[in-house]
């Protein structure tokens, strides 16, 4: 095993790119809360090579800038659950981050490590593609911002090349008059999601306001753009059944060793239902 | 900087408020180190996957995990284990009935240290959010939560001092 | 008695406390097993992977066994190493040792046990076809039957019959240290040390596959990270395996730790159920029958599945009076993991089903749930099932007070009226409460206690302090200090001038096991006694005071005086048991006094249900128990606090899922057990009606807390949801999934 520990974005990505032209792969490795759990029994992974970003200060800060807040890649969810302002103006960051398994993981979890595991469960996700969050992906030739919405392309897959390092999650400040978390899982603590949904609406007229976040029930994290249109049309709702047929074409819940797809499909429709009650003038 | 398999790797951390020097395997956990290279035992390994926080140590004041953290990321950091917490301090724990086994405790009483000290948590979280990544089996946790009450109520009477 | 704290509390509290893998052992090789990958067929090759340097191993398999190939248990059929079939996934076959673990690892992966699959039992339930009988006629480990009056014609007159049938499934322990077990050969005598409950069955199963006798096997507890049941009879296998290891390496030490991944699919867990019970009632709601059928699946080899079995139809009518009983139980043969010991050992899953029937015959005559419990529950002078008439050594509690001391400390009425306000309104939210009644027959069933001949010996040291030596074990639940609280009231002394032995069977005799909430009562009353004739013998001695008169000081200088007049030697007291007069079991007809005497509990939930994901949690929970004596009350809470916080984990969570046999959530992550935010504050009181027979007056109190939270959760859920939803929860655990399928079926499905 081989690990490398950069000082500088720049050092990172050269090292990164080093690996893609001669075909090794080197992964980043953050808080380590995905990457290390079972590590004595993980044989194969003892032989890999690792870019340990811990060294790397341009990565730490979380920063306001007017228009957003700016997670740098090793940004923790304790970070951001001490961050008063965060709880303020965007909650729903503040209400993942608290629910993520328990302190000695929000402590080390990373919301870059979050996204880049791509799992589906991933709970950091939902809510920040509700708020819109770009990532910033940067290698040696360049930097893009991807918006999260568009970042995963099947399960475990994500446009982020192996050359590419996420440094930073931008959060535009936006003004929204709804949103909502929600996060079902086994037990209240050190829980992975069987279902979740974020759930926002930007402030103002128009359509394309409402954003319908979901996680666990698809191959990946999904907006569930059908029942937004839905939400968008007007049509009133007067069941959690109502969002059925817009359900069905977003989500695709599988049954396995946490839950079945009939729990999560049920249960999907009941958040939402009762979260938009009262917050969407459709839904009564 | 890069280090390789076999070749043991040097790091430098402050380990209870004293600065150390370990060579290491990188592929070696910080648990590990702790447990079989500086004989340092209190930290347990329940799981090894985050989950029961038997391991949990103070990580530049915050507690985490020794189990999934490698020994080659705590570069200038700052750990914090069971050995450095002072028995004396643990009156109000054992009245309580905080430890029954035993295997829970020292990763429970890290955590409990880290919420004793920071005052200000309480006011946005409730003791049992606080423990909840410290399973136990066999106290059924009333015994910790209460213990952990006094502890932090002791303080507040003597008027705060450690 | 003075309260006292945890005497080993401050080194656990500090980390100082040192566990088998604390204790670095110089020269030490860790050893791993290879296991089975499939739950049934013949093995028909073992392929060691030729890349690998074999010669730098230890390698051993079941031909390096030099006694029998049998774990010396009830029935010596399970093997120490698979010889020629395998009966469950993960059943050990080859053993390794190496002194790096990393390399250790690989080399087990690169083991394969070829099998030739058969036709495996997978669910308990279903007769077995002829081609998955594996023991008898239809793979019965055992059957019991419990039977008074005459229950068919009692059925035949009742006012009303009602039936149910009830499920639990298997448990694991998750006690926070895994197994963990280290073996050396010290001159000519195989060493074991490690996490266990029972260092004789360690013993024995040494002494039986080795060949040896007990002079060239020693046993010795390290500190133990928790059990609950789970350190029974499991220890025994790894201190073989580690054994064998050793003697293969020439003696050298070798430590056994398995990873939590491993421990959870490969260990014992607790015994999967299914109850029916019929009952009939007359028109004011008593019970005048009560025919129930238990169910137990046993796993793959018998071990102790015959007495979990025997505890499970004795406590399987509750606390309750009927005159016409039949209890049937039958424990059969899977291809799963061994089922063991756990917590409670059958009582909880008969009990479950007992109680949550209770409120149901309850619901079916129209009776409240406690009118109902009152009129029924056990009064002295009245017989339980097995005939034992309560009174005497067994009687003295009031059940109906308890029950009434419970309700107020669950604030039954006041929750109940609240609920049913809030369940009015509330949009999604349903609450409600539950109740339940138990009983725990205190010691090892019937005739078990005689058997085992337990011995405890107290010795005064030249310092004059006194030292207990038993083989009863603390593993957390405060043996240590209990102990020396109970020695320390018998010989006048502080408690931190009795030094309790560590359980070593060079030094310390046969207590027995460490189970069955035995400890306290049977061998804390033995140290009672054992301090009694020490007493004696030195007073007898010319210390120029009478018999009896030694206490205290006068009992140090005299033990400091006979050390002083024959150095090299020790003042010491064996004391033996005896049963307590009059009390009579027939271990054949199952019919009379199955335990000398009973600890009895009442519990009240206050649970509240999601309607949109149909999770329960419980908001309250009230716990009245008496044990007898309270010896140390805050280690007695602790027991009990912690073993409702186990149950409720049992009653909502905790699920062992299989595929093909393997436990397939054998990880933290995904078999889930409480944190501190999944429980309420558990409250609890204590009603003593003292053991005469009882180490200073105690009975038991280890597993009584697990039998009624159960229950009483499901109750409190049929509580909530009943009435309005129509759902009637009768399997444990009730998971949000299940609870879910069930609230779709009684409402046909159309959502809230
Ligand atoms: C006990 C426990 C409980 C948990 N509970 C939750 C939960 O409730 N909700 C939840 O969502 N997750 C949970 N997790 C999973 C995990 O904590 C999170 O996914 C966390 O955010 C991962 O971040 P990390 O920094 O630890 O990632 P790492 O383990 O360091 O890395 C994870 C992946 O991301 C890649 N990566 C990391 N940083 C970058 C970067 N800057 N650029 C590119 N790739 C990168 C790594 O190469 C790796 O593939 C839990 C884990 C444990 C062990
Ligand atoms: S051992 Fe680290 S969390 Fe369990
Ligand atoms: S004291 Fe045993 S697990 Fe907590």
């Amino acid at each position: 095993m081989k690990v490398h520990a950069p000082a500088t974005v720049n050092e990172a990505c050269e090292m990164l790119a080093r690996a893609a032209a001669e075909g090794r792969t080197l992964r980043p490795l953050a808080g380590g809360t995905d990457l290390l759990v079972h590590w004595p029994s993980k044989s194969a992974a003892h032989e890999g090579e690792y870019l340990d970003l811990s060294g790397v200060s341009e990565l730490r800060p979380l920063v306001w800038r007017d228009d957003a807040l700016v997670l740098g890649a090793l940004t923790t969810y304790w970070d951001v659950v001490r961050e008063a302002r965060v709880a303020a103006e965007l909650p729903l960051l503040n209400a993942a981050a608290r629910q993520v398994g328990a302190v000695q993981i929000q402590s080390r979890g990373t919301w870059a490590g979050n996204i880049a595991n791509a799992s589906p469960a991933a709970d950091g996700v939902p809510v920040l593609m509700a708020y819109d969050a770009g990532v910033a992906l940067r290698s040696s030739g360049g930097e893009r911002v991807v918006p999260l919405s568009a970042f995963y392309t099947g399960y475990r897959a994500s446009v982020r090349r192996p050359d590419e390092l996420i440094t930073a999650i931008e959060v535009p400040i936006r003004s929204r008059d709804v949103a909502v978390f929600h996060k079902v899982g086994p037990r209240r603590a050190q829980a992975i999601t069987k279902i979740g949904v974020a759930i926002t609406r930007l402030a103002g007229s128009g359509a394309d306001r409402w954003r319908i976040v979901a996680n666990s029930v698809a191959p990946t994290v999904v907006r569930c753009r059908e029942v937004e249109r839905l939400l968008d049309s007007g049509a009133r709702i007067t069941s959690a059944g109502g969002f059925m047929p817009a359900l069905q074409a977003d989500i695709s819940p599988i049954d396995d060793i946490r839950s079945t797809a009939a729990y999560r499909r049920t249960v999907m429709g009941r958040l939402l239902y009762h979260s938009l009650l009262g917050a969407c003038s459709s839904v009564v | 900087m890069a280090c390789e398999d076999g070749r043991a790797m040097e790091v430098r951390l402050t380990l209870n408020g004293k600065p150390v020097r370990v060579e290491v395997d990188p592929r070696e956990r910080l648990l590990d180190t702790l447990r079989y290279r500086l004989g340092l035992t209190g930290s347990k390994e329940g799981c090894g996957e985050g989950e029961c926080g038997a391991c949990t140590v103070l990580m530049d004041g915050v507690p985490a995990n020794s189990c999934l953290v490698l020994t080659a990321q705590c570069r200038g950091r700052s750990v914090r284990t069971i050995e450095s917490v002072d028995a004396k301090a643990l009156g109000p724990m054992l009245a309580s009935g905080a430890t029954q086994c035993g295997a829970c405790t020292p990763g429970v009483v890290m955590t409990a240290l880290w919420v004793k000290e920071n005052p200000g948590l309480r006011d946005s979280h409730t003791l049992r959010e606080l423990m909840a990544g410290n399973l136990c089996r066999c106290t059924g946790y009333d015994g910790i939560i209460d213990g952990l009450h006094a502890w932090v109520e002791s303080d507040a009477r003597s008027g705060g001092a450690a | 008695m003075l309260p006292m704290h945890r005497l080993e509390g401050l080194a656990k509290l500090t980390g100082a406390e040192r566990y088998l893998d604390d204790e670095p052992i110089p020269g030490c090789l860790w050893g791993m097993t290879v296991r089975s990958p499939v739950s049934r067929g013949r093995i028909t090759a073992v392929k060691f992977d030729p890349a690998i340097d074999w010669s730098s191993f230890i390698v051993v398999d079941h031909r390096d066994i030099p006694g029998p190939n049998e774990t010396y248990l009830i029935e010596n059929d399970q093997p120490v190493l698979a010889a020629g079939c395998v009966r469950h996934v993960h059943e050990p076959v080859v053993l390794i040792a190496h002194e790096d673990r990393r390399l250790l690892r690989r080399a087990v992966a690169g083991v394969k046990v070829e099998v030739d699959p058969e036709p495996p039992v997978l669910d308990y339930r279903v007769p077995p076809r002829a081609e998955q009988v594996q023991r008898g006629s239809d793979n019965t480990i055992k059957s019991l039957r419990i039977a008074k009056g005459d229950v068919e014609r009692a059925l035949a007159s009742a006012a009303r019959v009602i039936e149910g049938e009830y499920q639990t499934g298997a448990q694991e322990h998750i006690y926070i240290e895994p197994n963990a077990m280290a073996a050396w050969v010290e001159g000519d005598v195989v060493v074991v040390r490690g996490s266990m409950q029972c260092p004789y069955y360690v013993l024995n199963a040494l002494k039986h596959a080795l060949g040896r006798d007990e002079r060239r096997v020693r046993v010795i507890q390290a500190p133990t990270g928790g059990g609950f049941g789970g350190k029974e009879d499991y220890p025994s296998t790894l201190a073989m395996h580690a054994a064998l290891l050793s003697l293969k390496a020439g003696g050298r030490p070798v430590k056994i730790v398995y990873d939590r991944d491993e421990d959870m699919a490969a260990t014992t867990k607790r015994h999967p159920s299914r109850v029916r019970h019929t009952t009939g009632v007359d028109a004011d709601g008593r019970l005048t029958a009560m025919k129930i059928d238990v169910l137990l699946d046993g796993g793959a080899y018998v071990t102790l599945s015959p007495v979990v079995l025997s505890r499970g139809i004795i406590h399987a009518c509750g606390p309750y009076f009927c005159p016409n009983v039949l209890v049937e139980g039958r424990v059969v043969l899977s291809n799963s993991v061994p089922y063991g010991a756990f917590r409670g050992f059958g009582a909880p899953q008969t009990q479950f089903a007992c109680e949550r029937h209770m409120d149901r015959v309850a619901g079916a005559i129209g009776m409240d749930p406690v009118a109902f419990r009152k009129l029924n529950l056990l009064r002295d002078g009245q017989t339980t099932a097995t005939g034992q008439t309560i009174g005497g050594i067994s009687g003295g509690t009031d059940r109906v007070a308890l029950l009434d001391r419970a309700l107020k400390l669950g604030a039954w009425e006041e929750r109940r009226e609240e609920a049913a306000a809030f369940n009015l309104t509330h949009p999604y939210l349903r609450r409600g409460v539950g109740v339940s009644c138990v009983w725990h027959g205190a010691g090892f069933t019937g005739n078990g206690e005689v058997y085992l001949d337990s011995k405890v010996q107290v010795a005064g040291l030249a310092d004059g302090r006194i030292e207990v030596r038993a083989a009863s074990t603390e593993m957390g639940q405060g043996t240590s200090t209990v102990f020396a609280q109970i020695a320390a009231a018998a010989a006048g002394y502080d408690a931190g001038e009795i030094v309790v032995a560590t359980p070593d069977t060079a030094v310390v005799p046969n207590s027995g096991p460490t189970v069955a909430s035995r400890t306290v009562m049977v061998v804390g009353r033995l140290i009672e006694k054992a301090c009694g004739e020490l007493k004696q013998k030195l007073g007898t001695r010319g210390s120029g005071l009478g018999v009896g008169g030694l206490n205290g000081d006068s009992l140090r200088r005299a033990i400091v005086e006979w050390h002083a007049r024959n150095p090299g030697r020790e003042p010491a007291a064996t004391a033996t048991f005896e049963p307590p007069p009059g009390v009579k079991f027939d271990d054949e007809r199952y019919v009379g006094d199955a335990y000398a005497t009973y600890a009895w509990g009442a519990c009240v939930a206050h649970v509240e249900v999601d309607l949109r994901t149909c999770a329960a949690r419980v908001l309250d929970f009230a716990s009245v128990q008496d044990i007898g004596r309270v010896i140390n009350p805050v280690l007695a809470k602790g027991q009990v606090q912690g073993g409702v916080v186990q149950a409720i984990g049992w009653a909502l969570l905790e699920e062992c899922r299989f595929r093909d046999g393997a436990m397939v959530n054998n990880q933290l992550t995904n078999y889930i057990i409480p944190t501190a935010d999944d429980v309420p504050p558990i409250e609890v009181e204590f009603v003593e009606v003292p053991y005469a027979h009882g180490g200073g007056g105690a009975k038991g109190v280890g597993e009584l807390p697990m039998d009624g939270p159960a229950p009483a959760v499901l109750n409190a859920i049929a509580d909530a949801m009943g009435r309005e939803v129509g759902a009637d929860p009768m399997t444990i655990p009730m998971t949000p999934e299940r609870l879910m399928t069930l609230v779709e079926a009684a409402e046909g499905a159309h959502g809230v």
